[in-house]
């Protein structure tokens, strides 16, 4: 048990390493934009001393590491700066009303958002691709098996939006079951938000079913050739319950894992689907700030995807380190 | 609420089917072994793939438009969408028959073990290449050329707003769709194969490089691409991109080679990741050391020793890698900020005439505009993919 405790330990204190360099790789990127952002807003209209004023404002004046180290003070206490897009130059003339639009307040309810989505995605996929993964191991080198597999493999190498147009062609326009604008704003009912999140969320589990179902299939039937299910055969157990009972426990660990590296995808893949729904989650927000070159919301976005992502992933590590005995009792 | 009754329905219906079928499969086969031992879920399987077949048949034959001449437009996509099943299926049939008694013995051997599925992505990659290479010849009009016409509506028939000169249509300042579309392959396609090359020379050198040598170089090689994966890449490659048309400014060109540069240094470091491994079982093999005590240079080791006993998975990630990067460029270009206007091409295609989609009802031809520039980009991974596919399972030996 001591062991397990120093490996995940381990684990967690080399995931806060990477998210750690992560934003320094983030930050340096960002600071390498050419001329800065003061000059660019101002245009060509900008005097020295107004172009000072705003760079005093957004505390451009200051040496970078200075800055990095006050923007990450700051992330950690879930203070991420003002928006540049958001913010009022009244300062410099004297008549700031001190009310800003913070880069978390504009976060932090399309955060809430992706999160709906993905949980909405997870729950439908999650079941459909262990369904259907049995079944495959189950009628093996079947036609239900070919055709599982030609099908999954089909959507998981279409690009998103082909699958989200082709889902509101037939789902919206030609047959309209279900809205193709994710108009979500608060105080929606439960209901209507799940309505309103469906299709979206149909796109996403059709891009990450094809994976979980592949490696359900592969991890059990990886195990088919093992004495103990053999055993179980000879048995006379019918071939669902050996494979339910005998195979599917021992398949847990793959199967886990890349479950957890699917939601990691869940969290940070949204964005071409998020543009084409005009579903307001951060994925939007983040595509939005890239257009118009909104730095902290850039910057923002960008940690907060890979802070998901590096924990998904760590997640991912541990559970498989957990679920397999010879990775818990190293020699 | 009525439509969820009815599924229930069929469902139920068919799942009585099935069992009416093995229990009439019995009695008359008196207790044949194929019935016997069937399974429930099977005869429902049956059964209900049967239903839908019917009802495919029952549907595809449906007429096209009312009496009133509106069109039935579920019936038109769903025509051609079986229709270009249908024609593929047979296509990549004539295509293997046609490998299998043409071409030298490997390669008729090749074709002779080739799925049907296989057979068609090899087909779609010889077609997709073909277009990008004489993209010149085949369109009837150049990429950028604009004409008069503006908003043609797609068909070519004059009575419905089409116009014979452009089958597909043009777009909002008069240039012609189907040019674009095929002008589309040569830079799409061009400019993907281009970044996974380069992607491949960068993560393929420095990984065999970190094999070779190890020490330090491998650690701190090892160590930067660690970092660089843990960004996911859709997000990485948005991040640079907006600093990238900072520096760009108005040379809208500059930002197209940016981003190859951009998404060839994110996906090397998947390609260093493989290179490495492979690398790492090759190079204690005897025959290195044999090479290494001849007095070999770097050079030699990793381009004539190690490089070709590495071709067989690299080529497969060559696919994959490829599907990826022209996922992520077509993705980008969706977004926005990818492939830039002046040059045609496929993401941007989609973005711009998406909102067609919703005359579907009324005009199913311009509907199909979005969906044919994503398809186009969906066929290629698709086919490129099946190929891979029957790539490792044939190296991987899996049987079962």
């Amino acid at each position: 048990m001591q062991s397990v405790i120093r490996i995940i330990l381990q684990r967690l204190a080399l995931g806060f390493l990477t998210l750690f360099v992560v934003s320094i790789v983030i930050f340096t990127a960002v600071n390498m934009l050419p001329g800065d952002f003061a000059q660019a807003i101002l245009g060509q209209g900008a005097t020295p001393e107004a172009v000072e004023s705003i760079r005093r404002d957004l505390g451009l004046d200051q040496p970078p590491i200075t800055r990095y180290f006050q923007w990450l003070g700051g992330a950690l206490q879930g203070d991420l700066g003002n928006s540049f897009a958001q913010a009022n130059f009244a300062s410099f003339v004297g008549a700031d009303s001190g009310v800003r639009t913070t880069v978390a307040q504009q976060i932090a309810p399309r955060f809430a958002n992706t999160m709906f989505l993905a949980a909405v995605t997870a729950c439908i996929a999650v079941p459909v691709s262990l369904t259907l993964g049995i079944l495959a191991a189950l009628f093996r080198n079947s036609v239900f098996d070919r055709a599982t597999n030609v099908t999954t493999l089909t959507s998981i190498s279409s690009p998103e939006f082909f699958l989200a147009y082709v889902l509101i062609l037939f789902l919206a326009v030609l047959n309209p079951v279900l809205p193709s604008l994710s108009n979500i704003f608060e105080g929606m009912s439960f209901g209507d938000r799940l309505e309103k999140t469906l299709l979206p969320a149909l796109t996403l589990t059709l891009v990450v079913t094809a994976h979980m179902m592949r490696m359900t299939r592969a991890a059990i039937i990886n195990l088919l050739a093992s004495p103990y299910i053999e055993m179980a055969r000879l048995k006379g157990m019918s071939p669902m319950r050996v494979i339910v009972k005998h195979a599917l426990p021992n398949a847990l660990a793959p199967i886990i894992n890349v479950i957890a590296l699917n939601l990691a995808y869940l969290i940070t893949g949204v964005v071409v689907v998020e543009v084409v729904f005009v579903y307001p989650g951060i994925g939007q927000l983040f595509v939005d700030s890239v257009k118009i070159r909104d730095i902290p919301v850039v910057q923002a976005c960008c940690l907060i995807f890979a802070a998901a992502y590096i924990l998904l992933n760590l997640l991912a590590d541990i559970l498989s380190i957990l679920s397999n005995p010879r990775l818990r009792h190293p020699k | 609420m009525n439509t969820l009754l009815t599924l229930v329905l069929i469902l139920v219906a068919v799942a009585a089917g099935g069992w009416v079928l093995r229990f009439a499969g019995q009695k008359i086969t008196n207790n044949a072994p194929t019935f016997r031992d069937m399974p429930f879920a099977v005869a429902f399987g049956y059964v209900l793939g049967t239903c839908l077949l019917a009802f495919s048949i029952w549907y595809f034959f449906q007429p096209t438009q009312n009496e009133a001449g509106v069109p039935n437009a579920g019936v038109v996509f769903f025509r051609w969408a079986a229709q270009f099943f249908i024609i593929s299926a047979i296509a990549a049939f004539l295509f293997r028959a046609l490998g299998r008694t043409v071409g030298t013995r490997g390669s008729r051997k090749l074709f002779r073990q080739m799925p049907l599925t296989a057979s068609f992505g090899v087909l779609v990659v010889i077609i997709y290449a073909f277009t990008a290479i004489f993209a010149a010849w085949l369109a009837p009009h150049g990429q950028e050329e604009v004409f008069a016409k503006v908003n043609v509506l797609p068909g070519g028939n004059a009575a419905t707003g089409g116009d014979p000169l452009f089958p597909l249509g043009t777009d909002q300042i008069g240039r012609d769709l189907l040019s674009r579309l095929i002008y589309g392959a040569q830079n799409t396609v061009g400019i993907a194969f281009v970044t996974t090359c380069l992607a491949f020379f960068l993560g393929g050198t420095l990984g065999f490089l970190a094999a070779t040598l190890q020490g330090w170089l491998d650690q701190v090689l090892s160590r930067a691409v660690d970092v660089l994966m843990a960004i996911p890449s859709l997000i990485f490659a948005l991040l640079l991109m907006t600093i990238a048309s900072a520096w760009a400014g108005s040379e809208r060109w500059l930002l197209t080679i940016y981003m190859i540069l951009i998404i060839a240094v994110i996906d090397s470091t998947r390609v260093f990741r493989l290179a490495r491994a492979v690398g790492l079982n090759i190079v204690v093999m005897d025959y290195i050391e044999a090479a290494k005590l001849r007095g070999e240079g770097l050079g030699y080791l990793i381009f004539k020793e190690i490089l070709p006993n590495a071709t067989a998975p690299l080529l497969a990630e060559f696919g994959l890698r490829f599907c990826f990067v022209f996922l992520t460029i077509a993705s980008l270009s969706f977004l926005g900020v990818g492939i830039q206007p002046p040059l045609a091409d496929w993401g941007t295609m989609v973005r711009d005439s998406a909102q067609f989609i919703n005359f579907a009802a009324f005009s199913p031809l311009t509907a199909a505009l979005p969906l044919l520039a994503a398809g186009a980009i969906a066929l290629l991974t698709v086919g490129v993919n099946f190929v891979v596919d029957w790539m490792l399972h044939r190296s991987s030996g899996l049987k079962e």
